[in-house]
């Protein structure tokens, strides 16, 4: 059962999934989402580093029609 | 049942608004006509077009199938294809189709009065460049997440691909350059606006610096602290300007600015992206977003009066922001923001990569494209809420109506537009600049109306600040389309160089890349040079051509979805794209027709090309025009051939579209379809 919006507990999910939301769209926890589908999809493989990743993940974004007029 | 009644009667309430509106924007005459109509009236037909509209298309024309994997799924590597929630796709597309075109165009339209503007970005939007989005998404996620270019040769054939890939480098080309002269006129002769726009430069090299090195892949923190420091360079412009022995250093010329903008764009495309393009990037998206929506909310909170008439008698052509009858010119003029063919290369290639499910097409497609016609309805508004007299005297070059301030308003004025010149120096004061006469381009009149509108919902206090942060906030993002553009256009060029020489055409080799990025940025530098020069302040020239070259892109892509449609068995609804591609059609080709051949030396290129060598043959040029003379008539006839060659492009697209169609339905072969076989989707919480 869910408390009605505004109550502390509902307002602290609701902030959080917000902030989860935010992160999620500005590529802030992309790394984390990297950890988790890796240790899913290569268990057996070293993950790259937090930097490693950031700069494999950057080369790769520049690479087609990004922005428009 | 009475639930269902009820949405029909909310359903009903909101179609009534949205008329009701529309009807009272376009019967309005005599006293100020309140914006909220404006956001009424839109938020109405967006409502509405969406629910019933774009549900139609969905479930008739493409059957969306929920059953079906998307490549996201299929292809999942965790990198680019990956199914992402459909919120976050949303907002990774609005982020990249929103750009400057939807704020400058319909500034510059507004010399038409609002009310013609107001319905094509309306009417454009919701049966135009909705629909191109939304389908063009569709064709591209049915077929492994393909770029236009590649969609147009698998369906039409190499004609049509060819079509697309010259199209497409074209569009960047013009693109750039206009919105480098938007920028160039913005920054003449302002020294806060010219430090403050040199001070983004380290700002956004700090923080890709911070984001590499120190704290790797800290977006969010990053961006925080990117934006105070963009805070302080507005601030520090200010300071600067405030300084007699500092300020003369960042008082430059407009081909010093050009000049700038160019060394810019050529630095931004050789230096790796990590270090300018992606930082810049980070901050333009956040404060792009931010500024949208604060702007959303201080227009209803303010509720501000809109000073503009609905028409203007320059619907007759003879308009001193741009030169043309208000058909087709307002079409052309009005590209982002109503139809616009550059979204089509985002939809296709980029986003269908993160899909979860198909039936999400509708809202990603359909629904980012309604919200970034919404902005370009914030921006009329922007534009008319201020003195019809002052709008004009920020936006007419002193070409049209006069180098002298006196000369200015008494022309303007004599339009009917009263504005003196008191108004306007102390307009110039409180914006914190020497003068705003003659700054065309679009940027400076848009930074005057949300200073306007900000600094009345925040106090009234500080317009000097909300100006230079609303040119800083246009600046920066036009500046991140004109790095990524520059980039793109770089990667399309050596993808044509390597059939001539194989060296030039490897990305991944560093000369190579600064060979090809200076041919790129001397492309663009090439019109935006000539922009300056020209004494129409350019815009005359660039926006015109950069509306052609957009809405010929549309015509690629809603041609190319035509064609698909037909083949999906669709004929009776094909009309559904090529009733948009027709109009377009009409639209570009009636253009480009009197860009070359009018008689008349402002409109035609060919006409203003013959007038000034006439002039210059007379020795009837004033001597500080002779040096500048033969350019500016090659430039002209140059322009004249690009406006047909887009013409001619987009009708042998269609042509060959046609010709397919033809065999199709005598049952001659064709090209196959190229989708990719249903496969079933696993993803549980796709089918909720």
């Amino acid at each position: 059962m869910s408390t009605p919006l505004g109550l502390p507990g509902n307002l602290r999910e609701d902030l959080q999934k917000l902030w989860d939301f935010v992160r999620e769209v500005s590529g802030d926890d992309a790394y984390e989402r990297y950890l988790k589908r890796h240790a899913k999809v290569h268990p057996d493989l070293e993950p790259m580093t937090r930097q490693e990743f950031f700069k494999a993940e950057q080369d790769r974004k520049w690479d087609g029609v990004t922005r428009c007029c | 049942m009475p639930r269902s009644i009820l949405s029909k009667l909310v359903w009903l309430a909101i179609a009534v608004m949205g008329a009701s509106a529309i009807g009272g924007i376009a019967i309005h005459r005599g006293e100020h006509i309140n914006a909220l109509w404006f956001i009424a009236a839109a938020a109405g037909t967006y409502l509405v077009a969406y629910r019933f509209y774009s549900a139609w298309i969905c479930a008739k024309v493409l059957v969306l199938d929920e059953t079906r994997a998307t490549p996201a799924e299929r292809f999942n590597n965790g990198r680019d294809f990956v199914p992402t929630n459909k919120w976050v796709a949303f907002g990774h597309h609005f982020a990249a189709i929103a750009g400057p075109g939807p704020l400058i165009g319909p500034t510059l339209a507004m010399q038409f009065g609002y009310l013609p503007g107001t319905l094509w970005i309306l009417a454009g939007a919701v049966l135009g460049g909705c629909v191109q989005d939304m389908i063009i998404m569709f064709c591209s996620t049915r077929r492994d997440g393909r770029s236009l270019g590649q969609m147009a040769r698998d369906e039409l054939g190499p004609v049509g691909g060819w079509a697309a890939l010259i199209g497409s480098l074209m569009i960047i080309v013009i693109l750039i350059a206009v919105l480098g002269l938007v920028i160039v006129k913005a920054m003449k002769h302002s020294p806060w606006a010219t430090a403050t726009v040199l001070g983004t430069i380290p700002v956004a090299m700090l923080i890709g610096i911070y984001m590499r090195g120190i704290r790797p892949g800290r977006v969010l923190e990053g961006s925080i602290i990117g934006i105070a420091l963009l805070l302080v360079c507005v601030w520090g412009g200010g300071v600067i300007n405030g300084s007699e022995s500092l300020k003369g250093y960042f008082d430059w010329n407009d081909m010093t600015c050009a000049w700038f903008v160019m060394i810019y764009g050529f630095a931004a495309a050789a230096l790796p992206v990590w270090l300018l393009l992606a930082p810049r990037d980070y901050l333009s998206t956040f404060l792009k977003l931010g500024v949208v929506f604060m702007l959303a909310g201080a227009i209803l909170i303010l509720a501000p009066e809109v000073k503009m008439p609905p028409l203007t008698q320059f619907i007759d052509g003879t308009g001193p922001i741009f030169k043309g009858d208000l058909f087709p010119f307002v079409f052309i003029t009005i590209a982002c923001g109503a139809i616009s063919g550059f979204h089509s290369l985002v939809s296709s290639g980029t986003t269908p990569k993160l899909l979860a499910n198909e039936k999400e097409i509708r809202m990603i497609g359909y629904g980012s494209m309604a919200l970034e016609s919404f902005v370009a309805i914030m921006a009329v508004i922007a534009a008319c809420v201020m003195e019809p007299g002052i709008y004009f005297a920020i936006n007419s070059p002193p070409g049209v109506v006069g180098k002298e301030a006196a000369d200015a308003v008494a022309k303007i004025t004599s339009w009917g537009y009263p504005v003196t010149v008191e108004q306007m120096s102390a307009l110039a004061t409180e914006m914190g600049e020497k003068t705003l006469f003659g700054r065309v381009g679009g940027a400076p009149s848009l930074a005057v109306g949300m200073a306007t509108i900000f600094s009345t919902t925040f106090g009234g206090k500080l317009l000097d600040m909300w100006y230079h942060f609303a040119i800083m906030f246009e600046v920066l993002f036009i500046l991140t389309t004109l790095d990524a553009g520059t980039r793109v256009g770089r990667f399309m060029l050596q993808d044509l160089l390597k059939h001539v020489s194989k060296p030039l055409g490897d990305v991944s080799s560093y000369p190579a890349t600064v060979v090809a990025s200076a041919i790129f940025v001397a492309a663009w530098g090439y019109f935006l040079v000539q922009g300056v020069q020209d004494p129409l302040g350019g815009v005359n020239i660039l926006w015109p051509l950069f509306g052609i070259s957009n809405q010929l892109l549309a015509g690629i892509a809603l041609t190319v979805a035509t064609g698909i449609l037909i083949k999906m068995g669709k004929l009776r609804y094909a009309w559904v794209t090529a009733l948009p591609l027709t109009w377009l059609a009409i639209v570009c080709t009636t253009a480009a027709w009197q860009k070359v051949f009018s008689t008349n030396p402002a409109i035609g290129f060919l006409a203003g090309a013959n007038d000034l060598a006439q002039k210059l043959a007379a020795g009837a040029l004033p001597p500080e025009k002779v040096a500048s003379a033969p350019a500016l008539i090659l430039g002209q006839r140059i322009d004249a051939a690009l406006a047909l060659l887009f013409a001619i492009i987009l009708w042998i697209v269609i042509a060959d579209m046609l010709r397919m169609t033809y065999r199709f339905l005598n049952g001659k072969q064709v090209q196959p379809l190229s989708e990719a076989p249903h496969s079933p989707t696993q993803l549980a919480w796709a089918r909720d």
